[in-house]
């Protein structure tokens, strides 16, 4: 066992490891954060994303060891300081950018760093963006939708009005 | 997943230490690896992360040549190379999806040579060196087959040492579900004649495509190769697709990066 160190959603936290213990693992298991979902378990779906150092990863794919000293960001730590929704989670809401909300953790992460890449994308750009994170009930369009939405943008053309 | 021990070496040195255990594994960004452990298909004692070493991370660029980082990320190379070898960075801009690219290598990717990944039809077009904590490697010599390279047990590849062409392209022809090449094809110009690399569509893994260089350097059109056959021999036979499909393919897709070269 190894003892890892990082900050969590600005918190610091310290946990023994294995070293094959992935950052999902330590996330829902330790420290009992499971808005981190695991979908696939095979680094296809993207509903485990999590920021590591302000950079989207998919925490399945990454040992916990690696993260040591790292600030990591998950969906628990996105809502505004006030427990209200933050813009992107709203825009969600607002447009029904989910049905049974599995994917949508994974969704809203990499919402954000899109939007911090791009904060104006086409909705081709939001299609090829979210090429890594698999949604089973929508169909994407209302996603899609929701983070042209949260860019600020009109979303009146966007398909499956 | 087995149980293992993992190290994070802050210097090559250490790492090539490290990894002189029995059943030691380097680790690059994992996305590729980490799978594979979860399925049980590898069961090292040891695994070595490189993420930790700084003179592994970065691209310096030299006037003609790019020295990339054997730990660089896909995404780092991505914007890096915007400016400096755009091609390059297109490709790495559209390997996996962008969780990946922010974990991925390019060393990572080398070392293990998938017969459908991207880099390394831009190192064996580019006419690139492999660098390991021992020797350079022409590309030429290192790909030698579906994953296999000459790196010999506990090498590393510590930086990849990158020719800029006068002019090229990259055209991948995606699997839509793992977004590997189905067909890939890097085509590069430079001074002294034309490189063509394929990957995704040999059991061989990547090669050049040498009738389509001849032909290339004595005309840079998409016409030149009008007149070529590509042998379906020895290509992938998948669901994805037969032989004969990647052999036509791997012409469509070379006029393309031709008619796209810049």
């Amino acid at each position: 066992m190894t003892t890892v160190t990082m900050t969590v959603n600005g918190k610091p936290v310290s946990e023994n490891v294995e070293g094959r213990t992935l950052l999902s693992t330590l996330l829902r298991d330790d420290l009992r954060l499971t808005g981190t979902h695991i979908g696939c378990d095979t680094s296809q779906c993207g509903a485990c994303v999590v920021h590591v150092n302000g950079e989207a990863v998919k925490s399945c794919t990454m040992f916990a060891i690696e993260a040591d000293g790292a600030e990591v960001s998950t969906i628990e730590g996105q809502a505004n300081a006030d427990g209200s929704l933050n813009v992107i989670q709203q825009a969600f809401q607002d447009h029904h950018g989910l049905q049974c909300g599995f994917c949508t953790p994974g969704m809203v992460m990499t919402t954000a760093s899109l939007l911090k890449e791009n904060p104006k994308p086409t909705e081709a750009e939001v299609r090829t963006y979210l090429e890594g994170n698999i949604c089973r009930c929508t169909g994407y369009h209302n996603i899609v939708k929701a983070i042209m939405a949260a860019s600020g943008q009109d979303v009146s053309a966007i398909a499956a009005e | 997943m087995y149980a293992f021990d993992i190290e994070r070496p802050t210097s090559v040195a250490d790492a090539v230490a490290a990894l002189k255990d029995e059943d030691a594994q380097a680790l690059g960004g994992g996305q590729t690896l980490i799978p594979t452990l979860k399925q049980r298909l590898a069961a090292p004692s040891k695994l070595v992360s490189l993420t930790g070493i700084a003179d592994m991370q970065g691209i310096a660029n030299d006037g003609d040549t790019l020295r990339i980082g054997g730990a660089t990320t896909h995404a780092t190379v991505a914007v890096d190379t915007a400016d400096t070898y755009p091609a390059l960075a297109d490709l790495a801009s559209h390997i996996g999806d962008p969780a990946v690219r922010n974990r991925g290598t390019i060393g990572g990717s080398l070392a293990n040579n998938d017969p459908s990944a991207c880099y390394p039809a831009v190192a064996l077009a580019s006419g690139a060196t492999i660098i390991t904590n021992t020797r350079e490697i022409a590309a030429d010599d290192y790909f030698q087959g579906m994953f296999t390279t000459a790196l010999e047990d506990g090498e590393i590849v510590t930086a990849i040492s990158m020719p800029v062409p006068e002019k090229a392209n990259y055209q991948k022809f995606v699997q839509p579900a793992s977004r590997f090449a189905l067909v890939g094809v890097f085509v590069a110009k430079f001074a002294d004649g034309v490189r063509v690399a394929v990957t995704g569509a040999s059991n061989e893994g990547v090669h050049r495509w040498t009738e389509a260089e001849d032909a290339l350097s004595a005309d840079f059109s998409a016409g030149a190769i009008a007149g070529l056959t590509v042998s379906a021999d020895n290509l992938i036979a998948d669901l994805h697709g037969s032989p004969e499909y990647r052999a036509h393919l791997v012409k469509v897709m070379t006029g393309r990066a031709v008619a796209a070269a810049s």
